[in-house]
């Protein structure tokens, strides 16, 4: 799984809805690897409006990923800045390790770069 | 990529080991991915350098194909483990790991009026416009309780694709899609009629093959009216 992805991850158990706690989900153990793909800008810059950018920072963070604190006015023309962005979401795995909500600390289990978004039925 | 080369890499994809009836595990056949995915680039540009959703991903058929057509990101996303065990050794098979992942998730659960399936909106919503194009062969709805499951799926693609979604869905359901698809303030036109080839897979098909006519739907969101 990559950033790009858990970027869109909110923790969906029943009545959990503190929506400061539930997104991004935290990693517990996770193991990464790098996988090097081919850069396209217009698709980068195209996906810069759809993440959010606070919840990607704090993940960036917790896994010691490189990535600036503000979007350029004019990403298009920032190599580093888009450097920087393509390693972190599309380039970083998480390979195995769980994600946590803060919210109500339900785990979701990641196992070969496959995240499990399934509930027990009380869940639900 | 030519339509031919694409159809005969289509052809070393794995399929399902034991297909699972209450799923309507049946593949998706390389003929009809490779048309689905070479229509959806050449005629449209849907899918060279676009962010690419597959719901009700199975053993990976669909996504290998947009990966193959140029995708820059693939999310395939399926229920079931065994299926997604299968495309994961078809996507390093095909060496796309850097373009197409998986996720295991139920889009659906039954409502709180059980009997009924509804979208789980909870994990559905914040998807919501994050795709390009989705492209899914969903299940039909013909097993008990799965009831409407068709709609749903296209109804979650058109959440989470800006563009256009690709869905292969039973040819009597498509006036009632038609209209689903406006109120959603979707356009659907039908690319392709075909007739699906379902082989004796199941211990209670009692014929040999059974044909179940199935319309290719291409929707995208209705332009607005100046």
């Amino acid at each position: 799984m990559r950033l790009i992805t858990h970027n869109m991850l909110k923790c969906h158990v029943k009545n959990c809805d503190n929506p400061d706690k539930q997104f991004p989900l935290r990693f517990k153990g996770a193991e990464l690897e790098q996988v090097e793909a081919e850069r396209n800008d217009e698709f980068l810059v195209r996906m810069i409006p759809r993440l959010d950018w606070r919840a990607l920072l704090v993940t960036a963070k917790e896994l010691g990923i490189e990535l600036p604190e503000n979007i350029p006015e004019d990403p298009e023309n920032d190599d580093a800045f888009l450097q920087a962005l393509h390693t972190a979401i599309l380039e970083t795995h998480v390979k195995e390790g769980t994600m946590v909500c803060n919210g109500c600390n339900h785990e979701y289990k990641i196992t070969k770069g496959i995240p499990n978004m399934l509930l027990a039925e009380h869940e639900i | 990529m030519k339509l031919k080369q694409l159809e005969g890499y289509l052809g070393e994809v794995a399929a399902f080991k034991n297909p699972k009836v209450q799923l309507e595990q049946y593949p998706t056949t390389a003929h009809l991915a490779a048309r689905v995915l070479y229509t959806a680039e050449s005629t449209f540009g849907d899918i060279d350098g676009k962010a690419v959703v597959d719901l009700g991903c199975g053993c990976g058929m669909l996504s290998i194909a947009a990966a193959m057509m140029g995708a820059c990101s693939v999310v395939g996303i399926d229920v079931d483990s065994d299926a997604l065990e299968i495309a994961q050794e078809n996507i390093e098979e095909f060496e796309v790991e850097e373009v197409v992942e998986l996720m295991q998730a139920s889009l659906c659960h039954e409502a709180a009026s059980a009997g009924s399936l509804e979208l789980d909106n909870q994990l559905v919503t914040p998807m919501k416009g994050k795709f390009d194009t989705a492209i899914l062969n969903p299940p039909f709805g013909t097993k008990p309780g799965n009831k409407g499951i068709d709609v749903l799926f296209l109804q979650a693609a058109c959440s989470m694709a800006t563009g256009a979604v690709y869905s292969l869905h039973k040819t009597s359901t498509r006036d009632y899609l038609v209209k689903k698809a406006e109120s959603w303030g979707f356009e659907c036109d039908v690319l392709a009629e075909l007739k699906f080839d379902v082989p004796m897979m199941y211990k209670f098909h009692k014929k040999k093959a059974v044909d179940i006519e199935v319309d290719l739907l291409r929707l995208q969101p209705k332009r607005k009216q100046v």
